[in-house]
């Protein structure tokens, strides 16, 4: 597994270092969905920080990981979308509001506890 | 142009053998009648009226720089020395208002100076006469266009930089206070200017670590359906790097224009002026600092 999954308290944090192949996305996505339940996470983090590029199946594959936690009983935040990245993710003009995001890990760990605490508010 | 200035390039390089000499000839009559050439060349200039910005004084020793690399040009046939020599001199005369048709003008004046003072000199053998125009004339021609070119390229770099400071200077993103933005824009919204836009709006959010970004754009007067699809990518993009964006000062007719053009503005958190705007942005930052404020459930009002 190319992408280290850390837990922390109540929540997941999977780091991609790697620019990954559809292949290793969809693992990624089951080794997640399988963690979240063995685990009981609450939350789950993914930081995309070191990634240049995003392409529309990695982003449309977020989105379904985002989902398929919540499922699971876990919120998602995508955190450390880049400028370029970010710019070069609304013109695949997918629908990309299940992905909640957040600017660095602090942002994301602040707004889980608020999601997972806020006993659901408008956001779920 | 450009084709136009390599189809002159590729023939000199092997130019036949008596061309060569007859331009070898040439060349060393314009240089032996230099001084008279040169003023009646400035003569016609003044005579044209042409270069009204430049004093007489600077005329003429412009001129004599420009006779000399043209003559040097014309016997070597390389073109550099005279191409860098127009690229300077076009920007030294460019802020001052010298026009094209001007650069162009003398140009040609100078090309007919010379044609005619060749036709003087050789009128006597017209089967010489022609033979040196045959050399003369391509290579006269291609100094021409080298020349020209090389002030209007020099005036286009001219335009893109200055176009390129304008763009700089007319979306300033501000910070007002700990991780709130805000971005006014001014003016007229083309789709390079938007794009641009939503570049420094990410670049500051990750600079600033924003939460939340106002964009205003009350001194906007008119949108279009490319630049409004490429605000509401800018309020996404903005979104994705975990900032709220607000736009504000949407007149009644953009907003008109926004929904007859069907845009879809579930993503856009919109507030009637950047007071309203603020507020709402100190209330995001304030007790429900949320990141992800513009998701459409959350974006009702």
């Amino acid at each position: 597994m190319s992408v280290a999954i850390l837990r922390q308290g109540d929540y997941l944090i999977a780091s991609i270092q790697v620019d990954l192949s559809d292949s290793q996305v969809l693992e990624l996505r089951d080794e997640l969905s399988e963690r979240i339940g063995r685990v009981r996470a609450r939350g789950l983090i993914i930081d995309v920080a070191a990634l240049d590029v995003i392409d529309s199946f990695v982003a449309r594959s977020l989105g379904s990981i985002a989902i398929t936690a919540r499922l699971r009983g876990a919120e998602t935040v995508i955190t450390g979308i880049e400028p370029d990245v970010a710019i070069a993710m609304v013109q695949f003009d997918l629908d990309l509001a299940p992905l909640r995001t957040a600017l660095d890990l602090d942002e994301a760990l602040s707004l889980l506890d608020r999601l997972t605490q806020g006993a659901g508010e408008d956001e779920a | 142009m450009n084709q136009e200035d390599q189809s002159h390039e590729d023939p000199s390089p092997q130019m036949p053998e008596v061309d060569r000499s007859l331009l070898h000839e040439l060349v060393a009559y314009l240089r032996d009648n230099r001084t008279e050439l040169r003023e009646e060349w400035v003569a016609r200039i003044t005579q044209a009226q042409l270069l009204g910005v430049m004093t007489p004084e600077e005329i003429f020793s412009e001129v004599t720089a420009v006779y000399d690399n043209y003559v040097d040009a014309l016997e070597t046939g390389s073109i550099e020395t005279l191409q860098a020599y127009a690229r300077d001199l076009s920007e030294r005369i460019i802020p001052r208002g010298v026009e094209t048709h001007e650069v162009l003008g003398i140009v040609l004046l100078l090309r007919d100076v010379l044609a005619r003072a060749l036709f003087v000199e050789y009128q006597r053998d017209a089967d010489l006469l022609n033979r040196i125009l045959d050399a003369y004339e391509p290579a006269a021609n291609r100094i021409a266009v080298t020349v020209s070119v090389s002030f209007v390229e020099e005036r286009e770099r001219v335009i893109r930089e200055q176009q390129e400071a304008i763009r700089e200077l007319s979306t300033p993103v501000l910070q007002v206070r700990d991780r709130l933005l805000i971005l006014p824009i001014i003016g007229v919204l083309d789709s390079a200017r938007a794009r641009q836009l939503t570049e420094q709006l990410l670049g500051a959010i990750q600079a600033n670590r924003a939460k939340v970004v106002v964009i205003d754009i009350t001194g906007v007067a008119t949108i279009d359906l490319t630049v409004a699809n490429h605000l509401v990518q800018t309020v996404e993009a903005a979104r994705l790097m975990g900032a709220s964006a607000i736009i504000t000062g949407l007149s009644s007719k953009i907003a008109q224009t926004l929904v007859d053009l069907g845009v879809d503005l579930s993503m856009m958190r919109t507030v009637g002026d950047l007071q309203g705007g603020l507020e709402e942005a100190e209330r995001l930052i304030g007790h429900r600092p949320t990141a992800k404020g513009s998701r459409p459930d959350a974006a009702a009002p």
